[in-house]
């Protein structure tokens, strides 16, 4: 009983080890080449303006809004105010980081979303937490870099707002579709999320994403 | 608004000049239009991706749209083999034998159960990811390049599609027959330009 104990412990431990070694090696910084909005409003704006402008974090939060609205009303509630805050507090630490990493995350994303939206898979709504305050953080964290030299922190709250509304929008739209062939139309528009995440990490090894 | 008024209005914001970026960028949009100019220039591409979508019609649910997901999905599968430069032989003959075999399925109305269907399709659309995904202009955007190849592939299966509705009609039937035997024909035109 014992050594089963400590078996399990030291499985705990080396998952623990194995999660932070991927996590560093993902997160390597390398140089950043941040491309920021000047709308000439104010960083407010400026924060709206980067994220409506950039395909990399807008279409993942498109395709967060989406699979919260597949996901029902509770899941939908609780991505319309963590989703937007994780990004802030993630976008908190990005502002202190330096660099961006090497590994493209934002595909990851496009892939994990796309394909979840695709398989339109049910999971508790606890993971759904997790998983909605994960993208949150991480997309948070490289516009925390991004807006370093910009906007900086009203750019965040810039973005938070764009946010809020846009899963506000979004998933009130897709929990509000009723025909049977509306929920496969955004099925299909997962798959080519998905499809697109796997073609940015092609683009990334090959130099060009 | 419907469907079609939002997917407008999401690609004219993609197409839009992003004159306002602090950094002066070039062929972001160009990327994007690229992408979707992609796919319909070659006719290769055109027909087998309209017979995936006849032929998930002539199926029903859930065929008419999981081969639809199935494709792309894989064919960027594909795409992401030749972008990390792993060869993939015979790519020609394989996008015209996949419109020999597909326009064959729509020509005899063949219906195998669903996963042979979807491994079938999956099949080829690794030799149409391979062969048209990969060709980024340079300077242009690699991800918008994405979007425009990959919302591009899904319209032409849409097409399929809606052509495939006609199938509730005798005369439909008829006439998607003949469009699945208009492919194989292509298909054996492509296959003799490929080996030739």
């Amino acid at each position: 009983m014992a050594g089963g104990g400590m078996k399990r412990s030291l499985l705990h431990n080396l998952r623990i080890l194995l999660g932070a070694a991927l996590s560093a090696a993902l997160l390597q910084p390398s140089e950043a080449a941040a491309h920021l909005v000047t709308t000439g409003m104010g960083p407010v704006y400026d924060g709206i303006g980067h994220l409506l402008l950039t395909p990399e974090d807008l279409v993942p939060a498109l395709a967060m809004s989406l699979y919260a609205g597949m996901r029902g009303r509770a899941p939908g509630r609780r991505a319309l105010f963590l989703f937007p805050l994780a990004w802030l507090l993630g976008g908190f630490a990005g502002l202190s980081a330096s660099g961006t990493p090497t590994f493209p995350l934002p595909a990851i994303s496009f892939l994990l979303l796309g394909a979840l939206i695709a398989a339109d898979l049910r999971m508790p709504d606890n993971i759904f937490t997790v998983l909605a305050l994960a993208v949150g953080i991480m997309h948070g964290f490289f516009n925390g870099i991004a807006l370093k030299a910009g906007p900086s922190g009203l750019g965040l709250l810039g973005i938070m707002a764009a946010l809020f509304v846009l899963v506000a929008i979004v998933s009130a739209f897709v929990l509000s579709l009723k025909p049977p062939w509306a929920r496969i139309a955004v099925r299909v528009a997962g798959s080519w999320v998905a499809a697109m995440g796997l073609l940015m990490i092609g683009w990334f090894f090959r130099g060009q994403g | 608004m419907n469907f079609l008024t939002w997917g407008l209005a999401f690609a004219l914001y993609l197409a839009w000049p992003a004159s306002v970026l602090a950094h002066v960028e070039q062929g972001q949009a160009v990327g994007f239009i690229t992408g979707l100019e992609h796919p319909w220039s070659g006719l290769d591409h055109v027909l087998a991706m309209i017979a995936v979508g006849i032929w998930g019609a002539q199926l029903g649910n859930p065929a008419l749209w999981i081969l639809p997901v199935t494709f792309p999905m894989v064919m960027s599968l594909g795409a992401m083999m030749g972008l990390l430069g792993i060869p993939l032989p015979g790519i020609e003959i394989g996008i015209a034998v996949s419109a020999i075999l597909l326009g064959t399925m729509v020509l005899g109305e063949v219906k195998p159960k669903l996963y042979i269907a979807a491994v079938m399709v999956g099949f080829f659309a690794i030799f149409h990811g391979h062969a048209h995904g990969t060709e980024l202009p340079a300077g242009q955007s690699g991800l918008l390049y994405s979007m425009g190849f990959v919302i591009a592939t899904g319209v032409l299966h849409g097409i399929g599609i809606t052509i495939g509705l006609i199938h509730r009609w005798p005369a439909g039937k008829l006439a998607l027959r003949g469009a699945g035997a208009f492919i194989a024909a292509m298909g054996f035109v492509f296959l003799w330009q490929a080996v030739a």
